[in-house]
C-alpha cells in the first residue's frame, strides 16, 4: 500500500483551541475514508488543511509523496512557495458543505472554468469535458442553468463534477448532504457511490450520517479532540465500536 | 420681477457651449475617480499593514474634507512645487480624488458582500489570483456597486459647479459670468439650474439602465 496523505504530528490552532493535536494519520492511494465525530473535533480542518484553506502550526504533512505546507531543506524546515501550493492544490480536490457554485456562471460553465483556466484547455475542449462529467451525475439536461435554477442535490452534483474535471488524485467531502433536504441525499450519495469504484481516486469524507459512512468507507475514522479516537472498517466503528465515546456519540447520532 | 424667455433664448448657445465643458469634466472626472477608487481598494487589500493603513486613511482624507478646500489645494499649492495645471486639469484631478473616495468604499462594500465560500472555491480549482478577482469575485462584486456608483456620477455632474470658482469655464461659471454682465441673474442661474436637472436626470436613466443589464445575470428567465 502506497501512502497518499500522511499526516506527521500535525498540530494546528485556532487562538486557544487545539484542532489538530500533534496528529498522524496515513491515508492509502485508492482508499475511501470516512471522518465521524462531533464538530469542532477537527474533522474538517483536517480536509481544509489537504486543500491548503488552512496553515498548519508545526508537523509535516504529505501528499503524493509530497510536502503540503513546509519543504524540508536538509535539516530545515521552510515554509513553502505559493507555486508549490498550487502545484500542490492541483492534486487535490474539494466538494463544499454549501456547494459555493459560481452563481454567476450556468452548470457547464462552473464545471468547465477549471479545465479551461487552470489546466488551459481549449473552450471546446474544456466544455466537451464539463459535459460528459455533467451527464456522468445525471444532468445532461441542465447544462444552460444557473446555479440559482437547480435544486441543492444538483448543486451538489454539479459542485462534483466541477472538482473532477481537474482530475484529482485525492476528493474531500466536507459534510457535502448536511445543507440537503432528506429526500436530496439519495442521488449524491449516488454520484459518490458511483465514484468510490474509481479504484485510483483516494476519497476522504466528512460526515454526520451514518449511512453516508456505511454505504462508501472503506474505513471509518472518528475524532474528537483533535484527534483519532477509533478506526477501522464500518461495520466494526460504527456498528460495534471499542471506544466508550464513540459508542456515546454515535448512540445520539443515532437517535436524531 | 419678470422672467424674461428672450434673454434665455438669447444665451443659451453659451450655456449649451458650457455645458459641454461641465459633461467632459464630469466624465473625465468620473473614470479618474473609478480608477483612483480602484487603486485605493487594492491598495487597502494587500498583505502590507502600513500600505493598507496609509489607503485607509487617504480615502478618510478625501471623504471627510471639502471637495473646495481640495480644489483650492491643488489649484493655488500645486503651482508653488512647480506644477502647473490647467483649471480643467485641475478640476477633474479634484473631483476624481473627492470621488475616488467614495468609489473606494463602494468598491469595498461590493467585494466584501462576495461570500468566502466563493473565494474558498476558487482555491479549490487551483485558480490564481487574478483568475479568482477577474472570473469570479469581480462579477460577483461589481453588479451591486453599479447604483452607488451611479449615485457619485449624479453627484459629480452637479459638484462641476465647484469648478467655476477656479475659473473652469463650466456651466455655473458662465451662467454667472452672464449674471455679471446684464445684471440680471435670474435668467441664466435657472436655465443653469433646469440644464443640471436634465443632465442628472440622463445619467440617472443611464444608470438604471446600465444596472438592469448587470442585474439579469444572476438568474435568468
Amino acid at each position: 500500500m502506497t501512502p497518499i496523505i500522511k499526516f506527521e504530528g500535525v498540530t494546528k490552532r485556532f487562538g486557544q483551541t487545539v484542532v489538530l493535536n500533534n496528529f498522524d494519520f496515513i491515508v492509502a492511494q485508492g482508499e475511501k475514508v470516512v471522518l465521524i465525530g462531533p464538530s469542532g473535533s477537527g474533522k474538517s480542518t483536517l480536509l481544509r488543511v489537504l486543500m491548503t484553506l488552512e496553515r498548519i502550526d508545526s508537523g509535516m504533512v504529505m501528499v503524493d509523496g509530497e510536502a503540503l505546507w513546509f519543504v524540508r531543506k536538509g535539516v530545515d524546515v521552510e515554509p513553502v512557495t505559493e507555486s508549490h501550493l498550487r502545484h500542490m492544490r492541483a492534486k487535490v480536490g474539494m466538494v463544499f458543505q454549501q456547494f459555493n457554485l459560481f452563481p454567476h456562471m450556468t452548470a457547464l460553465q462552473n464545471v468547465a472554468s477549471g479545465p479551461r483556466y487552470v489546466m488551459k484547455k481549449s473552450k471546446a475542449e474544456a466544455e466537451a469535458l464539463a459535459e460528459s462529467l455533467l451527464r456522468k451525475v445525471g444532468l445532461g439536461d441542465k447544462l444552460a442553468s444557473y446555479p440559482a435554477r437547480l435544486s441543492g442535490g444538483q448543486q451538489q452534483r454539479v459542485a462534483i463534477a466541477r472538482a473532477l474535471a481537474l482530475e484529482p488524485k485525492v476528493m474531500l467531502f466536507d459534510e457535502v448532504t448536511s445543507a440537503l433536504d432528506p429526500e436530496l441525499v439519495g442521488e449524491v450519495l449516488d454520484v459518490m457511490r458511483a465514484l468510490s469504484s474509481e479504484r485510483a481516486l483516494t476519497m476522504l469524507i466528512v460526515t454526520h450520517q451514518m449511512g453516508v459512512a456505511r454505504a462508501l468507507a472503506d474505513r471509518v475514522c472518528f475524532f474528537e479532540k483533535g484527534m483519532m479516537v477509533e478506526e477501522g472498517p464500518p461495520e466494526q466503528v460504527i456498528d460495534d465500536p471499542v471506544n466508550p465515546r464513540t459508542q456515546s456519540f454515535l448512540r445520539a447520532v443515532k437517535l436524531t | 420681477m419678470e422672467f424674461s424667455f428672450a434673454l434665455v433664448w438669447e444665451i443659451l448657445p453659451q450655456l449649451l457651449l458650457a455645458t459641454i465643458v461641465t459633461v467632459e469634466a464630469t466624465m473625465v472626472g468620473f473614470v479618474l475617480s473609478l480608477v483612483f477608487g480602484a487603486v485605493l481598494v487594492t491598495l487597502m487589500r494587500t498583505p502590507s499593514r502600513p500600505v493598507r493603513a496609509l489607503a485607509r486613511f487617504v480615502m478618510e482624507f478625501f471623504r471627510a474634507t471639502p471637495l473646495l478646500a481640495q480644489l483650492y489645494f491643488l489649484f493655488f499649492v500645486l503651482p508653488s512645487a512647480g506644477i502647473v495645471l490647467s483649471p480643467f486639469v485641475t478640476g477633474v484631478i479634484a473631483l476624481g480624488l473627492h470621488y475616488g473616495a467614495y468609489a473606494a468604499e463602494a468598491y469595498r462594500a461590493g467585494l466584501e458582500s462576495v461570500p468566502k465560500g466563493q473565494w474558498e472555491a476558487a482555491l479549490s480549482l487551483n485558480y490564481t489570483k487574478l483568475r479568482t478577482y477577474l472570473s469570479v469575485v469581480l462579477p460577483q462584486a461589481l453588479p451591486p456597486v453599479v447604483p452607488a456608483l451611479g449615485n457619485i456620477a449624479i453627484a459629480m455632474v452637479k459638484d462641476t459647479a465647484i469648478l467655476s470658482a477656479i475659473t473652469v469655464t463650466e456651466l455655473m461659471f458662465v451662467a454667472n459670468e452672464i449674471g455679471s454682465e446684464r445684471f440680471q441673474y435670474t435668467e441664466p442661474v435657472t436655465a443653469a439650474a433646469v440644464i443640471y436637472l436634465v443632465l442628472s436626470l440622463v445619467a440617472t436613466a443611464l444608470i438604471h439602465l446600465i444596472d438592469k443589464r448587470f442585474r439579469p445575470e444572476e438568474a435568468p428567465a
